[in-house]
Formats: C-alpha cells, structure tokens, sequence
C-alpha cells in the first residue's frame, strides 16, 4: 500500500517538474528574434486583452447584484457620473477647471523640482563639498510618507496653494535630485579624459559629455518623480482644498458617491499615464542611443 | 617635438587590503619628431599608467615628464588619445564625433568642417558623416576615434590599444592605416600594443616592459614600418626571417616575465 502511494507521489512530483519543465523552458526563436533574450516578446493583446477581460468582470458582478452600486458601482455609471460631472460640475467646479488646477499644481511642483532637482543633483555628483551638504538633509526626508509632514508645511506656510505645491514639490525633488546624481556617473572615464586631452574646462566636460550621458537616467527619474507627484496630489488637496481632482474624490468619499470617487482615480491614472507616454516619447528623440553603447 | 621622460616614477597607495604598487620606476624615455614607439609587455607591466603619465591624467610619484621643455602638469590639446574602446559620443554623428575636439576649442563651424572633412576622406569614412556612432563596426569607430584625435593637430598622439577590440583582419587593415597616416602626417606616434607582431610592424622603436614594478628591460630599434612604407607588402615584411627571429627573441622575454610572475 505505502509502496503504491510513494509510487503515486512519484508520479504525481515528475509530472509537475515536467510541468515547470515546459514553462521554464525557451521556445525555439521565429526568424528575425534573438534565441534567449529574456521577456522578449510583444505584450499589447495580452494587455487590451487584461483590461477587457478586467471590465468584463466589474460589469458582471455590478450587472449581476452581488455588489451594492455603493461599494461597486457599475462601469457604465461611471461612465454617466463623468458625463454629467464634465456637464454640471462638481461643489461647483466644473470637471475640467478641476482637474486643470490640479495639473497645475502638479506640474508647477514638478518644474521647480526639475529646476532645482536636477541642477543640485548633478552638482551633487560633481562635488563632494555639496554632496556632503546636500546628502544628509534629503535622504532624512525622503523616506518620510508627504502625509506626515503635511501638516508642518500647513503651519509653516498657511492652507494656500504654497504649502500644496510644496508638499508635491518636496515629493517629486528628492528622486530627480538622486538620480541627477548617479546620473553624473554614467559617463565612462575614458570620454571624459578624451574631452580633457582636448583641452576642455571643466564646465565643457559637464555641459557635453556628464550631462548627455546622465540624460537616460535624469530622464527616468523624471518619470519617477511625477509619478510620486500624482501620489501626494491627493495629500496636498487634503486640507483646505475647494477645487481638483483629489479634492473631488476626498469629499466625494465623505458622501459616499463611490462612483464620483472611481472616476476621479481613473481621471488621475489617465492624465498620469499620458505624462507618461509624453516622457517616453521625449526619451526616444532625446536619448535614442540608451542601451546601445 | 620632444618629449622627455626622466627618472619617473609612479606609486599607487596602499588600498584596503592592498599594499601600495610600485606601478613604474624609474622610467627614462626621450622621443623625437616622427618617432613611432610601441610599448609591449605582460598584463600589469604599466604600459597604461605610463601613457597616462605622458597624457597627463596620472602625476608621476617622482621624476619628471617635460614636452618642449615644458613639464606636462595635466592634459592638454598637443596630446591626444585614442582609447582602447574608442570612447566616441554616441549622441553625436560621425561627423560630430570627428570635429568635438575643435568644438571644445571654439573654431568655428566652417573651420570645423573643413578640418573633419580632410579626416573623413583620409580615413575612408565617407557616405557615413551622418551615421550615429553606435550604428558602425568597431572597426570603423576606432577609425573615428583616430579621426578625432588627429583634428586638434596634436605633437603627439598616444594609442592606447587602439586595435585591441578589433578582428584579425580590420585589425591589418587598420595597421596599415595607421602607418600611413603616421607617414603622410608626420607625427609622433606612442603606441601601446599586447601583439607583439604588431609591435615590431608598426614601431620605429619598441620598449618591453617588466612587471612588478613596472620598468623598461629593453629597447629595439625596428626596421620594418619604413620597409613596409617603401612599397614591400606587410605580410612579406612580417614573415621575413628578421622579423621572425626578432619576434621570437621579444615573445622568449615576455614569456620569462610571466613565468617568474
């Protein structure tokens, strides 16, 4: 009996190995690819395919009734909620003078700490005197949730648009100011003493060969950056706040219009993920040679 | 042109866990006008920190590097380098490339073109000014490198194997090329190489150096580029019993180095 079992088990544990066997291994290449090149390969079906697939299930579990509309509503109310919400407004506001004042504070926040960011991350990575200044005070803050200290920024600074922009600010500076900084240590020695043998200042060897090589890396923590700024938005139209986007899903969510609320994230992920086909397209024209050499 | 090197000396420090390198001693070196000179040696011998020295980008621990009389105290445009892997721009074209030495000098845009278009003939890389540089093969990006190189007009150009990453036949090609260029220019070439074939092909002079510390142990004086320039194909050149039997004596040399290593 034992022996018969053990012999299942066998059985049963060869089968799943082939199973990993067969998932694990690597399909023979189709002419023109690269044999081995991992995760190569196009992913635009599959993914239109995930997000229908997506909200197939929401409207049938709406359509169905197994979720009360106040915690789920169905994806066509939202649909309607973001119609009527463009036509009437919300507290007031229309949707688009909504969502234009949180753009605007999002990307004033994101120019000034590009502004400053990149300038003092670069001059970081250039100079141990600055870095030594400069490196403590943000790698104290930058770990610390924007919520916490947003109630020192409204102390400091009152509940205007100051202490919003500021807080979006300090959240998108610290990763554009750090990847300026490793940035700066793209460049190879070799083009950098290639620039030297030509006789270049030290501002020219910045100017043309750190800063071109540190652009693929300034670039995506660009991207980063505004990504963390979108996250705080919410934070920083917490308190105070009569209009914008995070504003309308916080009171929306205190009357418990669930649908204003998933519509206002889905407005917020759509203007974010355009900015970031925006970055993308910019990244190819202005740094076409990243990876290649 | 003359470049002097006296008694110099280069010491790296002690690191963690590392005793500090005596990388060079008392290296003495005197090169001329159209002086070719090829530096070989095992791995570690200091031939590297030896053309750094010379470029300027190392200060000797002792000893002094003088050009036309003048100490060298760092880098500047009468050296240039051509790089073991070309250390091109890879967001210029080839012809950006070529002229980025005299656009860090400030000459102007005409002056530029004028320049790298005699640069891009001389080196057979025309039809490909536009190209980006990451788009060539490694023969022709050293090519560029050495273009590069030679539009600032420099006294001295110093190859740090520069043919190292290429495929035996660019490679010969690229041999020739340069002894042509060295020909018709009238530079002085140092030149760093791990073949020794292509050392005594290419060089008017040739230094072996020893490891640990890093010295010279000998000194040829080669005949063979100007055979090679007076019209006798390089593969006869090289497989002259001259030249087979000096490259033996050069390889036993080597080879007694890394054996006592």
């Amino acid at each position: 009996m034992s022996e018969q079992n053990n012999e299942r088990g066998e059985k049963t544990q060869s089968a799943t190995s082939a199973l990993f066997a067969r998932l694990a291994r690597e399909r023979p290449t189709r002419p023109g690819e690269i044999y081995g090149v991992p995760g190569s390969g196009d992913t635009k079906v599959l993914s239109v395919a995930t997000i229908l697939i997506l909200l197939f299930i929401w409207w049938l579990i709406t359509a169905l009734g197994w979720v009360k509309p106040l915690f789920v509503p169905s994806p066509q109310s939202i649909f309607i909620k973001f119609l009527s919400v463009w036509k009437v407004g919300f507290t007031g506001s229309p949707l688009w003078l909504h969502i234009l004042i949180s753009t605007y504070r999002v990307f004033s926040a994101f120019l000034l700490a590009c502004a400053i960011g990149i300038p003092l991350g670069l001059a970081m990575g250039m100079n141990p005197f600055i870095r030594g200044i400069f490196d403590p005070p943000i790698e104290f803050y930058r770990p610390i949730p924007p919520l916490a200290y947003l109630p020192l920024m409204i102390i400091w600074f009152g509940i205007g648009e100051t202490s919003k922009i500021l807080l979006i600010f300090l959240s998108v500076f610290a990763p554009v100011a750090l990847g300026a900084r490793s940035g700066v240590r793209s460049a190879g020695i070799e083009q950098i003493h290639a620039a030297y043998s030509f006789g270049a200042t030290r501002w020219q060897v910045l100017r043309h060969v750190i800063l071109p090589f540190a652009m693929p890396e300034i670039l995506t923590s660009m991207r980063i950056g505004i990504g963390f700024g979108w996250t705080t938005l919410v934070a920083a139209e917490m308190v105070a706040a009569t209009q914008g986007i995070g504003y309308m899903v916080l009171s929306a969510s205190q009357f418990l219009q669930t649908s204003v609320v998933i519509m206002g994230i889905v407005v917020i992920a759509a203007i974010a993920y355009l900015f970031d086909m925006l970055m993308r397209l910019i990244e190819r024209k202005i740094v076409p040679w990243k990876g290649k050499m | 042109m003359r470049l002097h090197i006296e008694n110099a000396t280069v010491i790296f420090p002690a690191g963690k866990g590392v005793p500090p390198i005596e990388a060079l001693q008392q290296i003495n070196l005197t090169m001329d006008d159209r002086d070719f000179v090829v530096a070989i040696g095992a791995s570690g011998c200091g031939k590297s920190t030896l053309l750094n020295l010379i470029a300027g980008f190392l200060a000797p621990s002792e000893g002094r590097i003088m050009l036309d009389g003048a100490t060298v105290e760092g880098p500047g445009a009468d050296r240039s380098v051509v790089f073991q892997q070309h250390a091109l721009l890879p967001w210029l074209n080839v012809r950006d490339n070529i002229e980025f030495g005299l656009m860090l000098q400030g000459h102007a845009k005409e002056d530029r073109s004028r320049v790298a278009d005699r640069f891009i003939e001389l080196l057979g890389l025309s039809g490909f000014e536009h190209s980006p540089v990451y788009a060539l093969s490694g023969g022709m990006q050293q090519r560029v490198g050495i273009a590069r190189a030679l539009t600032c007009d420099p006294k001295l150009l110093l190859m740090d194997e520069p043919l190292g990453a290429l495929d035996a036949l660019t490679r010969e090609k690229a041999q020739e090329l340069i002894l042509h260029l060295w020909h018709n220019t009238g530079k002085s070439i140092f030149f760093i190489t791990h073949s020794v074939e292509e050392a005594l092909f290419m060089g008017t002079r040739l230094v072996v150096m020893s490891p640990r510390p890093g010295r010279i142990t000998h000194e040829f004086k080669l005949p063979f580029s100007k055979q090679f320039l007076d019209g006798i194909s390089a593969r006869t050149v090289k497989a002259s019993p001259d030249f087979i039997q000096i490259r033996e004596k050069v390889l036993s040399i080597i080879f007694s180095d890394v054996e006592a290593v």
